[in-house]
């Protein structure tokens, strides 16, 4: 039936690419553009005594030095929270620092200049007289009687307290268990390093008194509204935000950055268009970062391996101020997902959220979900081994079945499909388990450290219907926009809300719409990342765009299919209940009599002469839709890695590794699989290199490409990847969201091979990254101790 | 300082400041934005380009060293209104998501793979240490490097 929907079409948008013609921000030149350049703290936590941009501003090149209080003085706003569940403590996000800095890389002075060079030189010439406080880094020490506050008004550096669940029931099932499984463990924290450093630049229209602002944003529309609303104060009529060709997001680019305030106020006060282009060193420290919780757990299961109750503690680093959505993320993010795959009759979790001094955390690729999965089976393992059972029968044993949908968690959500013991059948054939753990065995005779992990993942996407959001504490709906325009000769422009910075929408919101209507693919063309062009849209992220901005355009399409079906019968005389739309070819003829077909460009063009329409009927071919889902969707996961462990250096190497996903019906095979691969990748860059990590006294000891470690090409094997496909019965394309799935399901699943792999030298568990220095020390460990 | 730079068969006299980065001599004085810049430190690749025939990061070459040198980007890849094999490959095997290190790894793999078209998957991982993409996981980037290979030995012979 389908002519472009789950076919592996090619990207349209990839020609451009290719041959170097991106269209992004940092590209931008306008005649007569200026340059801003950003003074940030080394300090993690300083008064700022005095700022001297005198001998800046005297250097040939520089147009003018501000501060802080010249932003406060004329009027910007504070950077908004936009989550705030009840009793939340927002304590205000200058754009640039006015009485202290509370992070290293937080803004305290901008340079505007002719050239980016001249202002970089402007920058080292500022000076700022701070004076040094006392820091603290560690989520979990934050809340430490006589710790440093990192804003005097947030006792306890504690910004919000969120527990869900029945927190008896769960103490009772812990008290009364065979067994409880333990643990204590930090998820560390991550730098979501977006190939494409983040940039923003604005052009002042004094003669209408409007605002452009190009920034590299997945959400446009948000950044208007709260451009326009809370911080730069230039009504939202006019003020228009672009987004084009950005980057990769991975959840970075959704939040309200400093210097989307900063440039058009710039490029205001100096009356010429302004750039400002983040260098990676400060995209490491201005970038929002990912996880960063520490957390205790407890799992209680039956000897036979039933579990029967799960108890969570996390205490989850903010960072220095509240970014856009950073309170969401450990939250109903988060705490919501602990019930995995699995029933578990009882569970409490609980979250604080901790003021540090460190850059602020938010969302990044998975957010929230990501640590619930890695929480959830890295207990699971441990039950399986205290059990001594293998660790798929014992989650086979526990998990929820195919007719138990929709599933009702204890901690708020009702998963809406899925069929997990075939989702497990299909990766252990995948992946030849059997044969994986004979080798293992074998492996293992001959001393070597062979691992085998296993996950099996759930996430939550797509979110979400905007009256659970905002009823949790979202400030805004969480609805998409799309709108289909035919042009009289039968073209269609598709205007969607939904953002793409690699996901491929201008291909796949094509496939989508062309075959709604039985159109050429090639006659349709997408467009987005514009507040001019396109309706108030929420944009991309939480593997939303396919689902919810996809629907948007289906009912659009449905708009469409329906006024030209009325038309037709209009024009061939008959009952509109005795037409057909043939969505293959794009006609409409009375049922059964295939001479009466009419073309969609026929009617289209009939729809603008408009000389003979039925009674009523207006003229033109256009439909808008706001599409708000009745529920989240929840893809889910079955991976499994081989790892082999040096046993001399503790270096990890992935042998093989096979995915199983069920991300519902799929729009482009091709794009849906890159983008597991890609999501594969960011997991087990997690699981065994990267680490954001600070000392104490705040300073970020990776801090750029060459201390931070970045996924490489040589780290991974050749990756298997397949799906099974439940539809998700919430949108009409029965989709799931797929942009995340990889991430939340690479991380848990290497660490349960690496953990496999050492488990025989008595090493029970250790966190992430799993260094080759961290697991020799643990070898060297465990062998001297064990006489091994 | 003068230098006169070649890129893409087009020679460019400028007068510029001694410390101005090649990358931006191309992005900036010759407008040339397809060369891209994703990190300050040499890590990343997004703005190799072929310099004298060789691969380059643009970031860390100064323009004065490259007066007097053929540079090739991007956008001078293309010929005669048809995509590079190289290009071909990245669009057919999915090589590509976000697309802002595409350029700086479709130079790279152009002279990696240069008279090797039975390149490894391997071989190509490994060749690919000064490249980072955030987005494919690589995968569908050794895919689309093998193709494009074979495709270059192709039209070659």
């Amino acid at each position: 039936m389908s002519t472009y929907i789950g076919k592996s079409m090619k990207r349209v948008e990839d020609p451009r690419f290719v041959q170097g013609k991106g269209r992004y921000v940092a590209n931008l030149a306008l005649p007569g553009m200026i340059h801003v350049a950003v003074k940030r703290s080394p300090f993690a936590h300083a008064r700022i005594a005095s700022i001297d941009g005198s001998a800046a501003e005297a250097l040939d090149g520089v147009i003018a030095v501000y501060t802080g209080q010249d932003l406060l003085d004329s009027g910007v706003g504070s950077l908004p929270c936009g989550f705030t569940p009840p009793g939340i403590k927002t304590p205000p996000h200058h754009p640039l620092a006015v009485d202290k800095v509370r992070h290293v890389g937080d803004g305290v002075a901008v340079v505007v200049a002719e050239d980016p060079y001249v202002a970089e030189d402007a920058v080292d010439l500022i000076r700022v007289d701070y004076e040094p406080l006392a820091a603290v880094v560690d989520a979990r020490k934050a809340m430490d009687d006589g710790a440093p506050l990192v804003h005097d008004d947030v006792e306890q550096n504690l910004s919000f307290h969120w527990p869900l669940g029945d927190a008896d029931a769960t103490a009772h099932a812990i008290e009364s268990a065979d067994h409880v499984v333990q643990l204590e463990f930090s998820n560390q924290r991550l730098i979501p390093n977006a190939m494409e450093p983040r940039a923003c630049a604005a052009q002042w229209d004094g003669s209408t008194e409007s605002m452009t602002v190009w920034t590299t944003s997945q959400n446009p529309h948000t950044i208007r509204l709260l451009l326009g609303a809370f911080t730069l104060g230039i009504p939202e009529h006019k003020l228009r935000v672009i987004s084009p060709d950005v980057g990769g997001g991975f959840g970075s680019k959704i939040f309200h950055y400093a210097e989307e305030v900063i440039v058009p106020w710039v490029a205001r006060a100096v009356g010429r268009p302004a750039k400002w282009v983040a260098s990676r060193s400060e995209a490491f420290i201005t970038d929002a970062h990912g996880r960063d919780h520490v957390t205790r757990a407890e799992l209680a299961v039956t000897q036979d391996g039933t579990f029967t109750g799960l108890r969570v503690t996390t205490w989850a680093n903010m960072g220095a101020y509240l970014s856009t959505f950073a309170p969401l993320i450990p939250t109903a993010l988060y705490i919501t997902l602990l019930s995995g795959l699995y029933k578990i009759p009882a569970i409490f979790g609980e979250a604080y959220g901790t003021m540090t001094n460190t850059v602020p955390v938010d969302a990044y690729r998975g957010a929230g979900r990501p640590e619930a999965s890695y929480l959830v089976e890295t207990l699971v393992d441990l039950a399986a081994r205290d059990l001594g059972m293998d660790p798929i029968e014992l989650r086979r044993k526990n998990l929820i079945a195919a007719d138990e949908f929709p599933y009702q968690t204890p901690v708020a959500l009702a998963y809406d499909s899925g069929d997990y013991q075939r989702l497990f059948d299909k990766a252990e054939e995948l992946s030849e388990y059997g044969r994986l753990r004979r080798q293992q065995e074998e492996a293992r005779a001959a001393g070597r450290l062979v691992g085998i992990g296993f996950s099996g993942c759930i996430e939550a996407s797509g979110p979400a219907p905007s009256a659970v959001a905002v009823g949790l504490g979202a400030a805004i709906g969480l609805y998409e926009s799309g709108v289909v325009r035919v042009h009289p000769t039968g073209k269609v422009v598709v205007l969607t809300g939904s953002h793409s910075h690699g996901q491929g929408h201008e291909t796949t919101f094509a496939q989508i719409v062309a075959d709604e209507l039985g159109v050429p693919i090639d006659d349709v063309e997408v467009v987005h990342g514009d507040t001019d062009r396109t309706p108030y849209g929420v944009g991309t992220y939480g593997s939303r765009s396919a689902a919810i901005g996809g629907s948007a355009l289906v009912k659009s399409a449905e708009k469409i299919r329906a006024k030209l079906t009325e038309l037709a019968a209009h024009l061939v005389e008959a009952s509109v209940e005795d037409m057909v739309y043939d969505r293959e070819t794009g006609t409409i003829s009375v049922q059964g009599s295939p001479e009466t077909a009419l073309g969609f460009a026929q009617l289209a063009f009939a729809l603008t002469t408009a000389d003979n329409l039925p009674e009523g009927m207006e003229p033109g071919l256009e439909a808008t839709s706001f599409y708000d889902p009745a529920n989240f969707t929840f893809p889910c996961s079955a991976h499994v890695a081989q790892v082999e462990i040096d046993r001399d250096t503790g270096e990890v190497t992935v042998v093989s590794y096979a995915a199983v996903d069920d991300v519902g019906n799929v729009v482009n095979p091709m794009i849906v699989e890159g983008q597991i691969l890609g999501g594969i990748a960011q997991g087990v860059g997690q699981a065994l290199w990267e680490h954001g990590m600070y000392d104490d006294s705040g300073q970020l000891l990776a801090g750029s490409m060459m201390d931070y470690a970045m996924p490489r090409a040589d780290g991974f094997p050749p990756i298997a990847v397949d799906r099974i496909e439940t539809p998700s019965p919430h949108n009409p394309l029965g989709i799931k969201g797929a942009g995340e799935m990889g991430t939340i399901a690479g991380t848990a699943t290497i660490s349960s091979a690496v953990l496999d792999a050492l488990a025989p030298l008595g090493i029970r568990y250790l966190e992430m990254p799993l260094t080759a220095e961290k697991i020799h020390d643990a070898i060297v460990a465990a062998t001297e101790g064990g006489g091994a | 300082m003068r230098v006169t730079i070649s890129v893409n068969g087009r020679e460019h006299a400028r007068d510029i400041a001694p410390r101005t980065l090649l990358v931006d001599f191309i992005r900036n004085e010759i407008g040339l934005t397809g060369t891209n810049i994703g990190c300050d430190t040499s890590q990343c690749g997004a703005c190799t380009v072929h310099m004298d025939g060789r691969a380059v990061k643009s970031c860390t070459v100064l323009a004065v060293q490259a007066d007097g040198s053929d540079v090739t980007t991007i956008e001078g890849l293309a010929a005669g209104g048809e995509l590079h094999p190289m290009q071909q490959a990245f669009w057919d095997e999915h090589g590509l998501q976000c697309g802002f290190c595409t350029p700086g790894m479709i130079m790279a793999a152009v002279k990696l793979v240069e008279g090797t078209p039975d390149i490894s998957g391997d071989a190509i991982r490994h060749g690919l240490e000064g490249n980072m993409c955030r987005c494919t996981g690589y995968q569908n980037i050794v895919n689309a490097i093998k193709a494009g290979a074979v495709a270059m030995a192709g039209g070659e012979s």
